[in-house]
């Protein structure tokens, strides 16, 4: 019996009977991070990282029956050992390694192996399966450093500011737009947030962690409050009535998806920066041999593609089909 | 060419003509002439010929990522774009040369008699000495196919607020056939008078979609009325005892259409005309799939002058006597024309008939008898108009009959390219044979972008089998499949070929098991074909 299997609940540890991430409300749900496709309603208990409880609790409600713990730590439940690694995709994402007799498993969740300041920087964890996600599988997929991406963001901003235009940048709730804030220089400006990001920053504020100023987008304020500000907002927010009380402005989008010419072009954008919470080819690449396992399972990206040139390499590699939103998303959550 | 690449990028990012119109001009302001030259023939697709095989490219650029051609042709699958496909699967990341526009022009043009093998060594130096976003550009150029997202209206635009030359005179300057390769800046641009170049056409007179009632046009006696044909729109071009025949799409076409020959004769010097050219036989219009096979042949041979030959509708004149007649008014216009066809003796040119028009209302019952007189509508022309450029609102309107339509299976789909890359855009629809779907129609336009992203999540959800970048999917999905014609076809399964087949709506009320069926399809053959 494999330690971990992929059953139509979700990635499930039979000896443990425990699920991670399911996607049908099991009695034992492990978290690997608070994405909504990956935190779901209705589990009767969960785990997860510190960091990530109280993003859970929001969304799903205070009343359900969650504990936490730190990167590092574990919890042996019928001899299963698990614990957690830092994913390094959003605040508290974490890799849940599994032992059992010392046979290692890693599920992954998301990840990226670039260290954007804010969150826990992803660690490569030995193991014998490892189960991947590969949004971004395809070799077209490279990743600058992010500083050179935030020059960018900054110098648009600057030019936008220069000219008395405010600047709108989309990116999602939890995740991108933390990023964000933290990543570009504040002096330039006022940074105002749509009240989706403000409500996630009021939260990782409560935990604890610093963010750089922001200001809540009220509907109460004028248009000129506006002028040369940088406004984060989501991507759902874009074209919507909300945008109508702000001046001038240009429109960008921070996603992995942004390069490619076609997905940039065809959501109107002025701007389109290539900054993605997932990690890139190389980045798959380099993790999967970092692992030293001997067996990957890709869950959810380019599955089939990724899935075969791992094989080619001489990697045994397995797809197992999930309702972890790999390539549905689009820009909305990469 | 670090200015063309800067140039590119503010056209591609913004969505603002003015803005695009500004960045244009500045790099106009800048620019040599040569660079500027090219420029003008690359926006207005008068791109060097392709000199280099893609299925070349496509090999030396996974070597040269050291990838598998399978991963290349996959990624290539879902980036929807070829030169950009190998910008970014090449590793080299500096920008080590540089070159203008116009030498890397050359630079392509003169890869084209050399050895694969020479090729290969120039292109992957090319490769290795630019970053992404100049080799995308350098493959652009290479391969062809360029969409910026600017038009050439745009485009004259911004070149005529650089060279401070009247903007409607430039249109007709760059007009017709001249390349790059063969002209100057200051020949195109500046120095001739555009009718000093005897093969030239006008620019067309183009007319938008009438929208709402024909009574908004105001007074029925001040318009007139004609049949909207299904053919080529076209010019005739009788000057210095020459014939030329342009395409709206300025393609010049006189080798086509060697039954034209005749009007050298038949016509006075100094003489343009412009029609409809159809397939007529037997004294009535032939359906468009006649040209199509007509005029994708290479030779036009004997047995193609005999089952479909060609004629113009004529409805208008451009020039008479090497006069410029565009300012005057159609009704003058019209006089004239007519007393010149009736005159000539060719068969090949017909008089576009103006028909009877005493109140709206006449018209409105008229209109729907289109299909029956093999037309797809009506142009209404007010009678005083003069002969515009372009696309204009006002004068000139076409009153097309509504489109046939059938409600068909969605069954397969394949990924868009451009602005639709990785999003499954493209379907094949079927309609119901027995038990069997039979496929009779692609279609990949007329869905919200909102539709396409639900479609495109249920083809990802729904997929069947893949066969490279096609997917088939479960039958569940119908849609009301709009075309404006029908016509026979050995060459589809279904034995029937559309006329501009297009999505007009997605049945999200409709189970599959009521879709249309080939019957439906065949009797409509029967009525309309």
């Amino acid at each position: 019996m494999p330690l971990l299997q992929f059953t139509e609940k979700g990635i499930y540890c039979k000896r443990a009977n425990v699920y991670i991430d399911p996607w049908k409300p099991v009695d034992y749900a492990i978290i690997t991070h608070a994405h909504a496709d990956h935190s779901r309603w209705g589990n009767k208990f969960y785990l997860s990282h510190h960091l990530s409880k109280p993003i859970i609790q929001h969304r799903l409600g205070q009343d359900i029956s969650i504990e936490s713990m730190e990167y590092g730590e574990s919890r042996t439940i019928n001899g299963v050992n698990f614990s957690f690694y830092p994913a390094g995709h959003i605040i508290g994402s974490a890799q849940v390694r599994v032992e059992y007799k010392g046979e290692i498993w890693v599920a992954s969740g998301d990840y990226k192996l670039e260290d954007d300041g804010f969150c826990a920087p992803f660690e490569p964890v030995k193991c014998n399966v490892f189960i991947t996600e590969c949004t971004f599988g395809l070799p077209v997929f490279k990743w600058k450093p992010q500083a050179e991406v935030f020059a960018e963001i900054n110098a648009w901003w600057r030019k936008n500011k220069a000219e008395g235009k405010a600047t709108v940048l989309a990116g999602y709730s939890l995740g991108k737009a933390q990023r964000i804030l933290q990543g570009i220089d504040p002096s330039i400006g006022k940074v105002f947030n749509h009240g989706a990001i403000e409500k996630t920053n009021e939260i990782i504020r409560n935990m604890g962690v610093s963010l750089n100023e922001t200001i809540y987008v009220e509907p109460k304020m004028k248009k000129k409050d506006f002028e040369g500000s940088l406004i984060i907002a989501p991507p759902g927010a874009l074209g919507s009535s909300w945008q109508k009380k702000f001046p001038a402005y240009e429109v960008g989008m921070a996603s992995g998806w942004m390069k490619v010419r076609g997905t940039r072009r065809r959501e109107s954008l002025d701007r389109g920066f290539v900054l993605s919470d997932h990690a890139d080819w190389g980045g798959l690449n380099t993790a999967i041999k970092a692992t030293e396992c001997q067996k990957v399972i890709v869950t959810h990206g380019y599955t089939d593609i990724f899935s075969k040139w791992l094989n080619n390499q001489g990697i045994e590699t397995t797809v197992e089909s999930t309702e972890f939103e790999g390539e549905m998303n689009e820009t909305a959550n990469d | 060419m670090k200015d063309f690449v800067q140039l590119f990028e503010q056209l591609d990012q913004t969505t603002k003509t003015n803005k695009k119109v500004a960045a244009l001009k500045s790099y106009f302001d800048a620019a040599d002439d040569m660079d500027k030259l090219w420029t003008i023939a690359i926006l207005s697709h008068r791109r060097p010929k392709r000199s280099v095989r893609t299925a070349l490219l496509r090999e030396w650029a996974s070597e040269a990522a050291n990838l598998p051609l399978w991963l290349f042709e996959e990624s290539y699958h879902i980036v929807g774009d070829l030169a950009e496909t190998i910008a970014l699967i090449h590793p080299n990341l500096e920008s080590k040369n540089d070159k203008s526009l116009s030498e890397w022009v050359q630079f392509i043009i003169d890869l084209k008699p050399l050895s694969d093998e020479e090729q290969k060594e120039k292109v992957l130096w090319v490769w290795n000495n630019l970053n992404e976003k100049e080799r995308f550009v350098f493959n652009k150029l290479l391969t062809g196919g360029w969409r910026v997202g600017l038009s050439q209206k745009l485009m004259t635009r911004a070149l005529a607020q650089h060279a401070e030359v009247e903007e409607n005179s430039l249109t007709h300057r760059l007009m017709g056939n001249w390349r790059a390769e063969t002209t100057t800046y200051h020949e195109l641009i500046e120095s001739s008078d555009p009718a000093d170049q005897y093969s030239k056409p006008y620019p067309f007179y183009l007319a938008y979609a009438l929208e709402g009632e024909p009574q908004n046009l105001g007074d029925v006696s001040e318009w007139q009325a004609e049949w909207k044909w299904d053919g080529i729109r076209g010019q005739i071009i009788i000057r210095n005892n020459e014939l030329f025949v342009w395409s709206r799409g300025e393609e010049l076409m006189t080798d086509k259409f060697p039954e034209f020959q005749e009007l050298v004769e038949a016509l006075p010097n100094g003489t343009v005309l412009d029609g409809e050219i159809i397939p007529f036989k037997d004294g009535k219009p032939l359906n468009f799939a006649t040209m199509q096979t007509r005029i994708s042949r290479k030779n036009v041979s004997k047995a193609i002058l005999k089952s479909a030959p060609i004629v113009m509708i004529v409805y208008d004149i451009l020039e008479f006597e090497g006069k410029d007649l565009r300012e005057t008014p159609m009704k003058e216009r019209r006089q004239i024309l007519e007393r010149m066809v009736k005159k000539q003796k060719s068969g090949t040119l017909m008089l576009s008939k103006v028909l009877e028009l005493d109140s709206w209302n006449k018209l409105i019952e008229v209109r729907t008898t289109s299909r029956e007189n093999n037309a797809e509508g009506l142009m209404l022309k007010r009678k005083d108009s003069t002969y515009k450029i372009g696309r204009k609102k006002g004068d000139w309107w076409k009153w097309k009959v509504d489109p046939l339509t059938i409600d068909a299976v969605m069954i397969y789909a394949m990924r868009g390219h451009g602005r639709r890359a990785n999003l499954y855009t493209d379907y094949t629809f079927a309609v119901w044979d027995g038990e069997k779907l039979v496929p009779f129609a692609k279609a990949y336009s007329g869905l919200t972008d909102k539709e396409i992203k639900r479609v495109d999540a249920f083809v990802k959800k729904n997929t069947v089998d893949k066969f490279g970048p096609v997917r088939s999917v479960s039958p569940e999905l119908v849609f009301e499949v709009a075309f404006e014609g029908i016509a026979k076809s050995s060459r589809h399964k279904s034995g029937v070929a559309l006329r501009f087949p297009r999505i007009h709506r997605w049945r999200e009320d409709k189970p599959a098991a009521e879709a249309n069926t080939k019957e439906d399809l065949m009797r409509m053959l029967d009525d309309f074909g």
